[in-house]
């Protein structure tokens, strides 16, 4: 009897390793451990044995029993696991087909542009302050001391509608604007960014509509250092640590003293290139103390405030920081040019 | 303004300094330098000939065979073509070994068998400019008329060594000029004294105002008129070294008495004006304001039409010259004028404007008076006008000015405290600084503690109020030299509106579904400044337009965007998505109404995955989509309708007006197909709303809202209507129906076709009930549900799909 269970393990335990399906293993299962297999049929007859044997006995058949299945169990696990393997390798793709492109528009190059600087100002206290694109004549000259007959108006020429209307020739008109709302108390903190106009024919670097950012600063205390301050984090953050700030002498008849400002040559450190024609400086704005006659137009005393302001192009700072070379780029909106501006 | 270093250097010692140095001190002193041009292009090798003799080539007619003495032992034979080329000229020679303009080289050479060494030159061949060369040497070889010895460099001669620095002078700079000005400021800037000339002049017995008379009308228009005669005048060409200065200066050499006028121009600022003495007509100047209609031929044999506005000198009863702008033809020195009425006089600035302006007539006499020169010179430059007349074209200046009005102004007092300087700079100059400025600046001033007051002269019309020093001492004290500090005043947070937040959130929104930025212009032709049929008919129109095509205000944003899709697809990028922000002009009370409005254009595909073979072609649901997002994110979902209208350039059956509550604030739809056709654009849908409409409307303030604690129950159903019946209104009805447990009602399918009666389509909605308070009851949904169905039947005869 003892022999026959080994020989009856032995071949199960064979079955087991030869089977290559579930099915197979299903059936050796059965056909082993079944109620009507080899070993249930021992156990059966163990009564027979004496009471000596009967223990030992029913602990061999227990052991049989216990390695069978094992082994079984062992199996299934082995056909189950190559069968996952076999799915999954079916289920290999091609990693370096592309991907699914995400649907994704982007900002206009002069939007980037003027909200890098209008976040870079909100960040030193400045408020974004926005009008009219049509003016009056008195906002957009007058109330900027420059009198009818001024010989400063050649400098831009203007779209007039009627005689006392105009396209906005800069953004400069909401200094007035701003100022005479607060009946002459300070302080005043804005930048206005904004479309303006000027009677030029269309080219490689003129441009009929352009955009203009304006920046008014007035209070108690408001020096040309403070501009020169000011202008000097602006022009870090636009174009680089490295570069430095120079302030020329300049004339706009709402300021006095009036500046203009350069930076040093972010393609050539200042060597000299053909982008600053040699000087090893790029002019970028204008700006300057604000004339006091602005100033008291406006409702504030000049005895007692000062104030700075500053006009810069988006264009000019866009088409220097990105190396574009004509500006009617920027109002074809040809999308091959709109979509490089979608990285940082 | 253009500045000859070799001129400047006669007023002021340049040593030491080269032209780059020197633009670079000029430029940080307050005056852009914007270009240094050498005048020597390139050339080396070129010196004076005399030429011994000429005679014509024997195999060539044009040419002739010159023996030339080039200083060295033997002299040179060279061929020379040109037609003024004669024996006894001296003349500039490139020798063989020499090198011109754009690096030609001079090389032996053989013409028609006869040997050349070297080449006889133009001035153009020298690289000066055809339109700065006289027109006797304007087509042939140039010919020295001073004393000159052969061999000698022609460069020096011809101030070819010469190097100009382009001055752009901003209108309050026009004391810069001329180059007396420029002395003036340089000197300042360098902090060196400047040599001014101080004309000597010998008078003959004669009076000046036996000869003619001055008489003004009215001295506001003309403060000062005064007149020099002088007689016995030879005009010829001018003497070289006057020839080098108008040409380093860009004006072309006429003659000498119009040569030494221009010189003085550029001299002193101070425009001068010879008439012809014996053609002037009478012996009486009179200034006078001009007829309307008055006509004058002015020099450039142009008859011009005058008004009241133009000041005119007159010799009692024509116009002779339109005052500061131009001379008359009739009194024009000529070749064989011996005698001369040389005007020196001021103009109101503004008047010589008005006319320069009216008759487009810009001259560098109208360019200085507009800008307004220094009164006090005018004596100055009509005697160093007179010595050099006297000098250079043999002439005989009579004794005193017929003249009218005072000869000089006095200079203006400004004052300023140094306290305020530096107080505005930021700065911590010293009294000591400041005084040192005003001394390189040769203004004279008294410093009462720390006070100065200041006589500004009247060359500086630029400076009247105290910020004006202040700018004076600044930037010669150096904006380099003044710190960069941060405002000390008051902080102020710095944040954007609530409107100009939403509208950066409406740009994200609209680039996060897949939309490109455009920004297009405001001013359009007629036909494109109106889309839709609302539109106001009122044009805001330029004044003077400088086209058609960019002659009124838009209305709408859309024409521009169709024309940038146009302009895409005519480059083969034939997916497009674009949208603008921007203010449209609707006319009202004297400023237009700005509205800002929000446009977009959408075509061809939408979505597309190449090699998975997803194509998704743009359709109206897309732009409804895009419009359904923005509502969502401005929490007017709500309150956002769609309702079926006709515009005349979208497609009868594609287009919906967009209304907010009530309000009607744009427009989507596909582009009608005659429009597509038109642009050659294919399947276009378009959108565009008044954007300040959605961004001002009342919105509550977000609130968090309980997440659901017990299940919902979904229920589908499929309901069988007419086809033409629009599904939001079979929504609508569901949604009243179905009571406050009805949650959400999602559209899954419409379907029309096979099984399907005809004229029939099926719409199936899924419905979801909760009931925040507890789990729902069977009992609860069926009720809802039930009201539903038979709502739905009872308004469209809707049945349940089987």
């Amino acid at each position: 009897m003892q022999e026959r269970l080994q020989t009856l393990k032995e071949e199960a335990l064979s079955q087991i390793e030869k089977a290559s399906s579930m099915k197979e293993v299903q059936d050796i299962r059965v056909a082993y451990l079944g109620k009507k297999g080899p070993i249930t049929e021992i156990s059966k007859g163990m009564g027979k044995l004496s009471a000596e044997e009967r223990p030992k006995m029913g602990q061999l058949v227990n052991e049989i029993r216990t390695a069978i299945s094992d082994q079984l169990e062992a199996k299934v696990n082995g056909l189950e696991k190559a069968a996952v393997e076999e799915r999954l390798k079916k289920e290999t793709i091609d990693i370096s087909l592309p991907g699914r492109p995400i649907k994704r528009g982007n900002h206009h190059p002069l939007t980037r542009v003027i909200e890098e600087i209008e976040d870079l100002f909100l960040g030193m206290g400045f408020s974004i302050a926005e009008g009219p694109e049509v003016e009056t004549d008195y906002y957009n000259f007058e109330a900027l001391n420059l009198p009818k007959d001024h010989p400063a108006r050649d400098m831009q020429d203007s779209f007039y509608i009627t005689e006392e209307t105009l396209l906005r020739t800069h953004t400069s008109p909401m200094q007035a604007r701003t100022m005479e709302k607060l009946n002459g108390e300070g302080p005043v903190k804005i930048i206005v960014p904004g479309k303006v106009y000027r009677r030029d024919t269309d080219d490689a670097t003129h441009s009929h509509q352009f955009m203009q950012i304006e920046g008014l600063m007035v209070g108690e205390n408001v020096r040309m250092s403070d501009l020169k301050g000011v202008l000097q984090s602006f022009a870090k953050k636009m174009f680089g640590d490295e570069r430095e700030i120079r302030l020329r002498p300049s004339f706009f008849p709402f300021t006095e003293p009036s500046v203009e400002m350069d930076i040093s040559c972010f393609i050539c450190s200042g060597n000299g290139c053909s982008v600053c024609k040699g000087t090893g400086w790029i002019e970028i704005l204008g700006g300057g103390m604000v004339h006091p006659n602005v100033l008291r137009m406006s409702g504030f005393d000049p005895e007692k405030v000062t104030g700075f302001a500053f006009g810069m192009g988006p264009e000019r700072i866009a088409m220097l920081k990105y190396g574009i070379d004509d500006i009617r780029h920027f109002y074809t909106n040809d999308s091959r040019f709109i979509k490089q501006f979608n990285t940082l | 303004m253009l500045v000859s270093m070799n001129w400047l250097q006669q007023y002021v010692d340049l040593d030491s300094y080269s032209a780059d140095e020197l633009a670079d001190l000029i430029t940080k002193g307050g005056i852009e330098v914007e270009t240094v041009e050498q005048l020597n292009k390139g050339i080396s090798g070129v010196v004076i000939g005399h030429v011994l003799s000429c005679e014509q080539h024997p195999d060539a007619d044009k040419l002739n065979i010159c023996r030339v003495d080039i200083g060295e032992e033997e002299p040179v034979q060279i061929i020379c073509g040109a037609a003024n080329i004669a024996a006894g000229q001296y003349v500039a020679v490139a020798k063989v070994g020499a090198v011109l303009p754009g690096n030609f080289k001079i090389k032996k050479a053989k013409l028609r068998g006869e040997a050349s060494h070297g080449m006889i030159c133009s001035l153009q061949e020298l690289g000066i400019e055809s339109k700065l060369v006289h027109k006797e040497y304007a087509d042939g070889i140039f010919v020295f008329s001073d004393d000159v010895t052969p061999g000698e460099d022609a460069l020096h001669y011809l101030n070819l060594n010469d190097e100009i620095l382009e001055l752009g002078l901003t209108p309050n700079r026009a004391d810069a000029m001329n180059m007396i000005g420029v002395a003036y400021e340089v000197g300042a800037v360098l902090n060196r004294s400047i040599e001014l000339p101080s004309p000597e002049l010998v008078r003959s017995e004669e009076n000046a105002q036996d000869y003619v008379s001055v008489q003004i009308e009215n001295e506001d228009d003309n403060p000062y008129y005064g007149a020099t005669v002088i007689k016995n005048v030879t005009i010829a060409s001018s003497p070289q070294w006057l020839i080098n200065r108008l040409v380093s200066a860009g004006i072309r050499p006429i003659n000498n008495v119009v040569d030494i006028t221009n010189y003085v121009l550029l001299e002193y600022g101070q425009p001068l004006h010879a008439f012809d003495y014996d053609r002037f007509g009478s012996k009486e100047v009179v200034i006078r304001r001009a007829a309307e209609g008055e006509k004058i031929v002015t020099l450039d044999d142009t008859e011009r039409t005058l008004s009241s506005d133009h000041l005119v000198i007159t010799n009692g009863s024509k116009p002779v010259a339109v005052a500061g702008v131009m001379g008359g033809a009739d009194s024009e020195v000529q070749q064989n004028t011996t005698t001369i009425l040389l005007e020196a006089a001021y103009f109101d600035s503004k008047l010589v404007r008005k006319a320069s302006k009216d008759l487009g007539l810009r001259s560098d006499s109208s360019a200085r008076f507009e800008k307004g020169i220094d009164r006090n010179r005018v004596i100055g430059a009509s005697e160093r006008a007179a010595q050099l007349i006297q000098e250079i074209a043999g002439g005989t200046v009579l004794k005193g000015t017929a003249e009218q009005g005072d000869r000089t102004v006095e200079g203006k007092e400004v004052s300023i405290e140094v306290t305020r300087i530096n107080q505005v700079l930021g700065t911590e100059i010293s009294e000591t600084e400041v005084a040192a400025i005003f001394e390189r600046l040769q203004f004279s001033y008294q410093n009462f503690g720390g006070t100065f007051t200041v006589q500004v002269p009247p060359r500086r019309p630029d400076i009247t109020i105290s910020e004006d020093l202040i700018e004076e001492v600044g930037r010669l004290y150096g904006y380099d030299n003044v710190p960069a500090t941060l405002p000390i005043t008051e902080s102020t947070p710095g944040q954007l509106s609530d409107y100009q937040k939403k509208r950066r959130r409406v740009r994200r929104a609209l680039e996060g579904a897949g939309l490109y930025q455009t920004v297009t212009y405001s001013l359009t032709s007629p036909s494109k400044r109106v889309f839709f049929s609302n539109e106001t008919t009122d044009a805001i129109r330029l004044a003077m337009p400088m086209s058609e095509e960019r002659s009124e205000l838009r209305t709408s944003l859309l024409p521009h965007l169709l024309e940038v899709a146009q302009y895409n697809k005519n480059r083969q990028l034939e997916n497009l998505a674009f949208y603008e922000t921007a203010s449209v002009f609707l006319p009202e009370g004297e400023l237009p109404k700005e509205q800002e409005h929000l446009a977009g254009v959408v075509s061809g595909l939408w979505q597309e995955h190449l090699w998975q073979k997803e194509k998704k072609p743009v359709d109206f649901f897309v732009v409804k989509g895009i419009l359904e997002e923005l509502a969502v994110e401005f929490g007017v979902e709500d309150r956002l309708t769609f309702a079926r209208a006709d515009e005349p350039k979208l497609h009868p059956g594609r287009t919906a007006a967009v209304h907010l509550d009530d309000e009607l604030i744009g427009y989507i739809g596909q582009l009608h197909p005659e429009v597509e056709k038109e642009l050659d654009l294919s399947e276009t849908y378009v959108f565009e709303i008044n954007l300040e409409a959605l961004l001002k409307a009342d919105v509550d303030h977000l609130k968090y809202k309980k997440l659901p604690r017990f299940p919902s129950v979904t229920r589908d159903v499929a309901l069988v209507v007419n086809e033409s019946l629009e599904a939001g209104q079979v929504k609508r009805v569901i949604e009243e129906a179905g009571g406050a447990k009805l949650v959400e009602i999602n559209l899954f399918d419409v379907y029309q076709g096979e099984h399907l009666e005809e004229g029939k389509k099926s719409l199936a909605f899924s419905l979801r009930y909760y009931n925040p308070e507890q789990t729902l009851t069977e009992e609860e949904v069926k009720k809802a549900h039930d009201r539903v169905l038979t709502a739905v039947e009872e308004q469209f005869g809707a049945a349940l799909r089987s």
